[in-house]
């Protein structure tokens, strides 16, 4: 539940109500934004996350749809075309699989297929990743797919202040914006300024400064990440932390000036490593800023296995603490 | 015009416009195909040739303020519209004065003027747009209705159901039109699927329907009169099925080994043209110098077209990934 604390200006509140402040708050400032999905209204979301907005917002603007990803996500994306800035969700990444000839096909073309006589204004939530042990249906990580798409814009907030901030600014963008939430992260507990809003969702941010190396992450990954970055501060290795928050675009620069600065590179994502987004920041890197390197880039992803149920499975399969330190080990030739 | 009134009119001018707007197409079409093997036009082209009546009956019957969603055979949709011949063709060319500025092509013509929302690749994929766009008026109170269409090919795709779904659970204004003209590509109807009465396929999703005879201009454009009337009156969905034949092959590239010449001949008897020509022929409706007069009128159009055409200019290389993204230049609605 909410707590404020007048004294620091701040609330405390999970990340899961920082996502229903931001589609309430972008509901109460535009008439043309309305909420579709499946389970949306009257469910309360299938991670909860807009339980009680019904009530609050009706069932025109909260609307539960049948289970037609395709036929609602090309819904939205004719809303969009036609004036109105809708929300579609999608419950999980795995099932937005059934509406990528959408997305992928008519949502990322109509601007320049069309000669830019129609754009999309529309933004696309989704649930992703693994660690709930929901099998390998429900869990994975694809938002490095979608990051190669020219055409839609895809966004991974990680912290309380993102997940409250990104979606308008999001639905004031003119081209189709994918946001992706992790579902790890829905129960997290933060402090939010009161008179939070909007964030900009075109520069990476730096999590953690330091000067040895650059972990480069996003979404779920970012708390592990800054996990074992204490940790190996605890050693004496100050690793500086870089949330991308947006994935396409990168912000290639703020990649590059610290990789110039720290000289090793370990990426962590939670997606499968073969074609995956860390594989494009590596080659960035490399393109960008080889004579900078004193170490080969390290990576750690999702193990190449459609993610298990088993608890100690599922575990292995992703990218954890333990591997990010051993990698940055590697990386800096220590023991 | 009368567009809302349910009756067809039934005057000499208005069956000389729509005598007109069939050999129009007909024989723009005819001139592409020639520019095809020219090599002036590239990609893949699908004809229209037999299924003209469908554009022609339907379209016109809609107001400026409505929408239409085609498919990739949408030369006739596109022209019958008001989307200029001289950008339709140009886009053919892959001049940046076409009417998506090269860069869609055969396929993916688009024109905002007229609310001309774009030829679709995807079979099936127009569906779930129109559904949208028709939510978008039903949410903002337009009284707007979108006439979407797509080909019998469409009825397997998963699109097709959720849309007439979601458009009658939600009563959307949205125009179904179905162009059955018995093939998917190369797949016959009866192959492909197991109810092949398509309209009933709107019964399932109490969604009111009709086929109609889709070689018959006048018969199409009645139906389409009281297609459009119910569905802005009621604010619902409604089904219509235009029963048509393609004469020529699917694209450019199809040798057409699936269906016999025998079947193509019998069907070309039911031509929509010759068919419908014979027709006011036979009444006095159209007089002598008729014909010849539209013939020229549209050799003169389609002349000026390809003029239009040839003089285009290729966009600069160096605008390659413009409007991937909304730039400045971008008007903020859009």
């Amino acid at each position: 539940m909410q707590q404020q604390n007048v004294q620091s200006g701040t609330i405390e509140l999970t990340y899961r109500e920082a996502v229903r402040e931001a589609i309430r708050d972008a509901l109460k400032r535009d008439e043309r934004v309305f909420l579709m999905g499946e389970d949306v209204g009257r469910y309360g979301g299938c991670y909860a996350v807009t339980k009680g907005l019904l009530a609050e917002l009706g069932p025109e603007r909260i609307r539960d749809t049948p289970l037609s990803e395709s036929g609602f996500t090309g819904a939205g994306i004719g809303a969009a075309m036609a004036g109105m800035r809708p929300i579609v969700e999608l419950m999980t990444v795995n099932f937005s699989l059934l509406a990528l000839d959408q997305i992928l096909n008519t949502a990322a073309t109509v601007r320049h297929m069309s000669g830019n006589q129609f754009g999309v204004p529309l933004v696309i939530r989704m649930a992703t990743g693994a660690g709930r042990q929901l099998a390998a249906q429900h869990s994975h990580s694809l938002e490095g797919w979608y990051a190669h798409i020219p055409g839609i814009k895809v966004l991974a907030p990680a912290t309380i202040e993102d997940a409250r901030g990104m979606l308008w600014t999001a639905l004031l963008d003119p081209d189709p914006v994918l946001i992706f939430e992790n579902i790890m992260l829905y129960n997290m507990i933060g402090a939010l300024a009161v008179d939070a809003g909007p964030v900009d969702i075109d520069k990476a941010a730096i999590r953690r400064p330091g000067r040895d190396i650059s972990f480069i992450t996003y979404g779920g990954s970012l708390w592990k990440t800054l996990d074992a970055a204490a940790t190996l501060a605890a050693e004496g290795i100050e690793a500086e932390v870089i949330d991308l928050r947006s994935l396409r675009p990168l912000d290639d620069a703020t990649i590059m000036a610290s990789v110039a600065k720290t000289r090793r590179a370990v990426i962590i994502d939670e997606g499968w490593r073969s074609g995956s987004l860390a594989a494009e920041v590596a080659t960035r890197i490399i393109e960008q800023a080889f004579w900078s390197l004193d170490a080969p880039i390290g990576r750690v992803c999702s193990e190449e296995v459609p993610t298990p149920y088993a608890r100690h499975l599922e575990n292995a399969a992703i990218p954890q603490t333990a591997k990010i330190v051993a990698a940055t080990k590697a990386a800096l030739g220590r023991p | 015009m009368t567009a809302s009134a349910e009756k067809p009119r039934l005057s000499r001018q208005h069956m000389l416009d729509l005598l007109k707007g069939m050999i129009r197409i007909r024989r723009f079409e005819d001139k592409c195909a020639e520019l095809y093997t020219q090599e002036k036009i590239r990609g893949f082209m699908h004809l229209y040739d037999g299924e003209e009546a469908v554009a022609v009956g339907v379209i016109p019957v809609l107001e400026t303020r409505d929408r239409v969603v085609a498919t990739y055979r949408e030369h006739g949709h596109a022209l019958v519209r008001g989307v200029p011949m001289n950008s339709v063709l140009a886009e053919m060319y892959g001049k940046q004065e076409g009417c998506s500025r090269g860069r869609g092509g055969s396929m993916h013509f688009f024109d905002r003027a007229s609310n001309f929302c774009g030829g679709n690749g995807i079979v099936g994929g127009g569906l779930p747009l129109a559904v949208g766009l028709a939510l978008a008026d039903q949410m903002r109170r337009n009284n707007v209705v979108t006439a979407c269409f797509f080909g019998d090919g469409a009825v397997a795709e998963g699109e097709f159901h959720e849309s007439l779904n979601l458009a009658a659970l939600w009563g959307l204004p949205v125009l179904f039109v179905c162009e059955n003209n018995l093939y998917a590509m190369g797949t016959a109807l009866a192959l492909s699927e197991s109810e092949t009465d398509i309209q009933r396929k709107a019964a399932c999703y109490r969604i009111a329907s009709e086929a109609v005879d889709g070689m018959d201009v006048i018969a199409v454009e009645a139906a389409a009169r009281r297609a459009v009337h119910t569905v802005r009156g009621s604010c619902k969905p409604y089904f219509l099925e235009c029963r048509t034949y393609r004469l020529r092959a699917h694209s450019m590239f199809d040798a057409q080994l699936y269906r016999d010449k025998a079947e193509i001949e019998a069907w070309r008897l039911k031509e929509p043209i010759v068919r419908f020509q014979g027709w006011l022929q036979s009444n006095g409706m159209v007089h002598a110098g008729d014909v010849p007069r539209i013939e020229a009128e549209v050799d003169a159009e389609i002349a000026e077209a390809v003029e239009y055409s040839e003089a285009g200019t290729w966009e600069p290389v160096e605008q390659l990934t413009r409007f991937t993204y909304a730039d400045r230049t971008t008007p903020p609605d859009r």
